[in-house]
């Protein structure tokens, strides 16, 4: 979820459109994702995904199957829900609060691999890892995004970026999974024409 | 969203489900190691209580510092009221304390409404005379909710004084918008005439409590208002509890299915006997439980966001 949605709620009139990312590019990214915390945690042992609503927890599940596939290890998928953690409440209406699904076995003493689609201002991560941290006790947290659009506000970096995408604040990146959207796409609204 | 809790009139369909929904959320919080969401941090919300209570007290507290708001508990003996301050004078002695919200607790039917034009923040009624008693009723359909999986097309007897319960009345707005049927059951003289047509349209009334427990899905006890035994609604408590009281024969002849809630507290052997207050059916515990969950949600709703 770019943060914050409300923000990006209207584009501007006649925006210009550009494809960052095609379906075959999406799943080239997830794949390469994938193999990155493959290699970077050393097969997935006692590795937890948590996906960030609404599109980080399809893209959770993704990891997850292409791990199992490239090296035969389950690694355990669940959604943390970060509405009530989030630093804007008071300035939208109220938001809906969403489900909060952990893993059977937890995420005590585990390395948890927060998952999102947009890394923008880092709002959103702060946000969950103080929920995270009311959760449970992991042993260490990671994040992995789709699309890193730069702008950051806090100090706060991703471990695993599938796309970065210099962007200029006044643009808007819209990520769209089959799971919620119908189509895999990355695009951006209101950039130069291409 | 809306900005007062006063009536369980003031919820449509789709905000009593995203209540439930949001309460479903909120019990789980209940489950872990740190049971405290941030959402209120910073907001103050005022018990505002001229009646004895509680469990509706404790668990409004309880459900605001689990989200992180402020409480600031008001109950009337001790306080100003009775060196004879009326309500609007301490409705704006609140307000100059900034409180988000107040939540309020009177013996005058109405009392919540008349504060709700007073005061800046979100008022939620906890209870006002005999007229309505909101979040009980959400968690009444909550409890309904989490342990028959629906609410629309429930059939729900409200047994007992009618005429004298908050309970009730929220129970039978809330229930009808949600697409339950009620049947009201108690004795002719503390049933209010036309009180069917009053409330919600298609809301039944029987005398006969045994004529309807065999087809309904819950049965709500009411509690026997003590205060009341003398003033001849009925000849005796003993005659009361053989026509009206739940016991163990009467427990049997309900559906296998089918619960019991009671929104205590209760007079054991007067409308309900030990043996059903105890028994698997009966939802009595989790009501309470429940009911912080519920008004977490509520409390969420109305202060979470900025709605004004």
């Amino acid at each position: 979820m770019a943060y914050p949605p409300a923000a990006q709620s209207s584009p501007p009139r006649q925006p210009s459109v550009k494809v960052i990312l095609a379906a075959a590019d999406v799943s080239r990214v997830v794949d390469r994702i994938a193999h990155q915390i493959l290699e970077k945690t050393q097969g997935a042992a006692e590795t937890v995904l948590l996906g960030i609503p609404t599109r980080g927890v399809p893209l959770a599940r993704r990891l997850a199957a292409r791990i199992s596939t490239f090296e035969d290890v389950t690694v355990p998928v669940g959604v943390l829900d970060i509405t009530l953690y989030r630093d804007d409440l008071r300035r939208h209406a109220t938001r809906a609060v969403g489900p909060t699904e952990l893993p059977p076995g937890g995420i005590d003493g585990k390395r948890v691999i927060l998952v999102d689609d947009v890394l923008f201002s880092g709002r959103t991560v702060r946000a969950a890892l103080d929920a995270l941290s009311d959760v449970g006790r992991p042993a260490s947290v990671q994040l992995a995004v789709l699309v890193d659009r730069g702008h950051r506000e806090l100090p706060i970096r991703a471990d695993y970026v599938g796309k970065n995408i210099p962007t200029a604040l006044a643009e808007s990146v819209k990520v769209t999974l089959a799971e919620t959207d119908g189509a895999d796409e990355v695009k951006l609204y209101g950039g130069a024409p291409a | 969203m809306i900005r007062h809790l006063l009536s369980g009139a003031d919820l449509d369909a789709a905000t009593a489900t995203q209540i439930l929904d949001t309460a479903a959320e909120m019990a789980t919080v209940a489950g872990r190691e740190v049971k405290k969401l941030p959402a209120l941090r910073g907001r103050t919300v005022v018990n505002l209580f001229y009646e004895d209570s509680t469990r509706t007290r404790i668990s409004f507290e309880a459900a605001a510092k689990r989200l992180s708001a402020d409480v600031i508990n008001f109950s009337a003996k001790g306080s100003s009221v009775t060196k004879g301050e009326s309500l609007k004078d301490t409705a704006l002695t609140l307000q100059a304390m900034g409180a988000d919200a107040v939540v309020v607790r009177h013996p005058a039917s109405g009392a919540p409404h008349r504060l709700a034009n007073w005061v800046d923040g979100s008022v939620v009624n906890a209870g006002d005379g005999t007229h309505e008693h909101p979040t009980q009723a959400l968690l009444d359909a909550y409890t309904m909710r989490s342990r028959l999986g629906r609410l629309a097309g429930l059939h729900v007897a409200i047994v007992g004084d009618v005429l004298h319960s908050r309970v009730a009345r929220s129970n039978v707005l809330l229930l009808s918008t949600l697409g339950a049927k009620v049947t009201l059951v108690g004795p002719p003289t503390l049933i209010p005439v036309d009180i069917s047509g009053a409330l919600a349209p298609g809301t039944d009334v029987s005398y006969d409590l045994d004529a309807v427990l065999p087809g309904v899905d819950v049965v709500m006890m009411l509690r026997v208002q003590r205060e009341r035994m003398n003033d001849s609604y009925f000849p005796s408590a003993r005659e009361y509890a053989r026509r009206y009281g739940l016991d163990g024969p009467r427990m049997r002849r309900l559906p296998g299915h089918a619960i019991v809630m009671h929104p205590g507290p209760m007079n054991r052997g007067m409308e309900i006997t030990p043996e059903v207050a105890d028994s698997p059916r009966s939802t009595i515990v989790e009501q309470v439980a429940n009911g912080v969950s519920v008004r977490m949600a509520v409390l969420y709703l109305l202060l979470g966001g900025n709605n004004r």
